[in-house]
């Protein structure tokens, strides 16, 4: 876990006392709404439908058991008791009080946090694999890099008024976990046949009204290279991307326009002046960097707690079904992640009460080393968790309403605030998540249709990653009516796709019986073992069309 | 203000003169020069900042310095043309065009031009720090901005990650210095 310096923290709390002074002549009408517009932004406020929200980062998904305590007091002080974890591995507060939220930024300040460009025409909080460090297939740990870019970011002073804003996404293993296939830049780290370290930079990927998958700009970027090269992306962005229709202004319009060939030229003869040049990584910066993020000190677990963990598996159903779906595989033997699941009907997927917060940070100390990692599937993992203490852990998180084994099945769905909240949105989504996770909450029925990855968002600016759902709902408006339009065959990992539009949109009330049209077909037409995505791809949109648009 | 930013809007003809002048940190005395925005004719102050075709047709005046918008695409060709200008402004159309910063930039740190570059347009206090950092020595405050405000925006931050023009060492290079 990073942990500030007597530079970061200062420059946080510089940070709160700029934002204090700026709201201060905001209140005193020195400093105009619109003014003040990209300065509350860049410090995660938000004017919203009912209140201000303002979203806190969780760099790479990171958080410490204290923080975690810390935002559940905030939430109680400050909000109604309860935060949203966000696709960016954000939280989000929902019910501040504009005056108090430099009083906010404060306290977070107080726990080595901040808001500080979650929102804004600039770069965002770079997120990462929930499995950074522990993965069986990783070949580079992420964190050290994410928290490279992270301060290489951090109040540029060339890049805080971009065309739009701006994403990166950074994966170092085998599998994508951290979809950098949709970022604005994705980052695959990799090694050559020497073993050295290289990275794979795509850019202009993205979601929002104009879905698009990323290009490759460069398969083997020297890692020293990684500021510089960024610097050059975003500076041929900030140069040539569009500014007079901010529907177009992403860098993936700038890409898609320029085509990756011309981008790549621009890119590299900016990057040829900036090469080699001062903010370029040596070995000593890096291995600093990576201080941060060691190995816990996990003890040894003998070879027969995992044979007593299996016996456990194969004669408790309920635990059986509990591993399977929320316990993931360690690089240590003797271990596992755990992933606490936020799905729930009676709260929006994402939502956590300051109670489970605490009771979170709780569980984190004492079985996994104080830490807890926010995914941006909207779940929390516990990441080091010995498998002997697997069964209490799993007991504790059922008596939380935490342990519901549906992670990775249709009932863990991605999905905005929506309408409910959003002063953006057009629909409500929030309502539609619990209507499907009432429709489908068959555990036998979940687990035969296997891993199904169910998004939603309320409008087009897709923050509940729809078009990457293996099965995605759009709310949309027509003439002051909500509708929902169902997309089918997207997805976020390796082989990303973006999802297609199976025709006409559909009523609220529709959409649970749509959906289970759709799953119908796939159990219909899979062979044996075929994902729903599979037998999509084999099949393709047509037999499915043709069931849900059928004639009664 | 002017409001240039896509070119087909018309272009204010009247040149602008700004009371309140950040240099070097601090509020300047006095501000001579005036910024005009009208790319067919001189204006008849002096000093002037004019636009770039004006100003390349007119180099024998010494008065004038050419007026970059935000959109100047900055060739070799041009950058070697401008070291010869006794001062640049460079636009800022509205406060949200963040090109402005990377010209500056490019300016100091590729065409080594090391004369004044100032800030003109939609410039207010808040981004100060951030133009300073990319070299502008001058910026020139809208009208209904503090200048009292702008010297607290000036000195909000003592700690920066990254090299800008002024400072070359990078924070992580910094502290790996200190630590050895």
């Amino acid at each position: 876990m990073y942990r500030y310096d007597i530079h970061d923290q200062t420059l946080v709390d510089e940070r709160v006392a700029q934002f204090r002074d700026q709201m201060e002549r905001y209140q005193a009408g020195r400093l105009g709404e619109e003014e003040f517009r990209p300065l509350r932004l860049q410090n995660g406020l938000y004017i919203q439908k009912h209140a201000p929200m303002l979203r806190i980062a969780i760099p790479y998904g990171m958080l410490a058991g204290a923080q975690l305590r810390a935002l559940a007091d905030i939430t109680r002080r400050y909000d109604r008791g309860y935060g949203h974890f966000t696709t960016r591995q954000n939280l989000q507060l929902n019910w501040p009080a504009l005056e108090d939220v430099p009083d906010i930024l404060a306290e977070l300040a107080k726990v080595q946090m901040h808001a500080i460009q979650t929102s804004g025409n600039c770069i965002r909080n770079t997120t990462s694999d929930q499995f950074a460090g522990i993965a069986n297939d990783e070949v580079e740990d992420p964190r050290p890099w994410c928290e490279l870019i992270r301060q290489w970011s951090t109040l540029h002073p060339e890049f805080a008024y971009l065309p739009r804003k701006f994403k990166i996404a950074v994966s170092g293993a085998a599998q994508d976990r951290a979809a950098i296939q949709v970022h604005d830049i994705g980052l695959r780290l990799w090694r050559n046949d020497d073993g050295e370290l290289r990275i794979k930079v795509l850019a202009g990927g993205g979601l929002g009204r104009t879905p698009m998958i990323g290009d490759v700009v460069r398969e083997d970027l020297p890692w020293q290279h990684l500021l510089t090269y960024l610097e050059a992306c975003v500076r041929v962005y900030n140069q040539f991307g569009r500014r007079d229709n901010k529907f177009k202004a992403r860098i993936k319009i700038l890409v898609k326009a320029l085509g990756i060939e011309e981008f790549r030229r621009r890119v590299d003869e900016e990057w040829a002046y900036l090469k080699d040049g001062p903010q370029t990584l040596n070995q000593a910066a890096v291995e600093a960097a990576k201080v941060h993020f060691p190995e816990p000190e996990r003890r040894p677990v003998a070879a027969s707690a995992t044979e007593d963990f299996d016996k456990l598996r194969s004669e408790n159903r309920s635990f059986a079904r509990f591993v399977t779906n929320n316990v993931t595989d360690h690089k240590v033997p003797g271990y596992k992640a755990v992933t606490l699941s936020l799905k729930r009907r009676e709260h929006a997927p994402g939502d956590v009460t300051a109670d489970q917060m605490e009771a979170v940070a709780d569980l984190a100390d004492r079985y996994s080393f104080g830490e807890v990692r926010v995914t941006h599937e909207q779940n929390l993992v516990l990441s080091d968790v010995p498998v002997d203490e697997l069964e209490a852990l799993w007991k504790e998180l059922d008596a939380l309403g935490m342990a519901n084994p549906t992670v990775g099945t249709l009932n863990d769905i991605i999905c905005c605030p929506g309408g409910d909240y959003c002063a953006l949105a057009n629909a409500v989504s929030i309502p539609i998540a619990q209507a499907l996770q009432e429709r489908f909450e068959d555990l036998d029925f979940l687990y035969d249709l296997g891993p199904l990855d169910l998004n939603i968002s309320g409008c087009m600016n897709a923050c509940g990653h729809h078009h990457v759902g293996h099965i995605g709902i759009l709310g949309v408006d027509k003439k002051g009516e909500e509708y929902y339009q169902i997309s089918i065959g997207g997805n976020s990992t390796d082989d990303a796709s973006l999802g297609k539009i199976l025709g006409p949109s559909f009523f609220r009330e529709d959409v649970p019986g749509v959906v289970e049209k759709v799953l119908e077909v796939y159990v219909a037409e899979r062979h044996e073992d075929e994902r729903f995505l599979d037998t999509y791809r084999r099949i393709g949109l047509k037999p499915f069309k043709e069931r849900v648009y059928a004639q009664q | 203000m002017p409001s240039n930013d896509t070119q087909t809007e018309a272009v204010e003809q009247t040149p602008v003169h700004v009371d309140h002048l950040i240099e070097n940190g601090e509020l300047a005395a006095e501000n001579a020069w005036c910024v005009s925005y009208d790319a067919e004719a001189l204006p008849e102050q002096r000093p002037a900042f004019v636009p770039l075709t004006l100003w390349q047709a007119n180099q024998d005046d010494n008065e004038l310095a050419p007026l970059l918008t935000s959109d100047t695409e900055l060739t070799t060709e041009l950058g070697s043309t401008l070291k010869g200008a006794s001062a640049i402004a460079v636009d800022f159309p509205a406060f949200t065009d963040g090109r402005g910063y990377t010209i500056a930039r490019l300016l100091r740190e590729r065409y080594g031009y090391t004369g004044e570059i100032r800030a003109v347009g939609d410039v207010l206090v808040d981004q100060l720090d951030y133009m300073r950092r990319c070299g502008f020595s001058t910026m020139a405050l809208r009208d209904d901005q503090h200048p009292e405000d702008a010297l607290r925006a000036l000195n909000a931050f003592s700690v920066r990650y990254q090299t800008d023009v002024k400072e070359r060492q990078a924070l992580f290079e910094k502290r790996l210095t200190a630590s050895h």
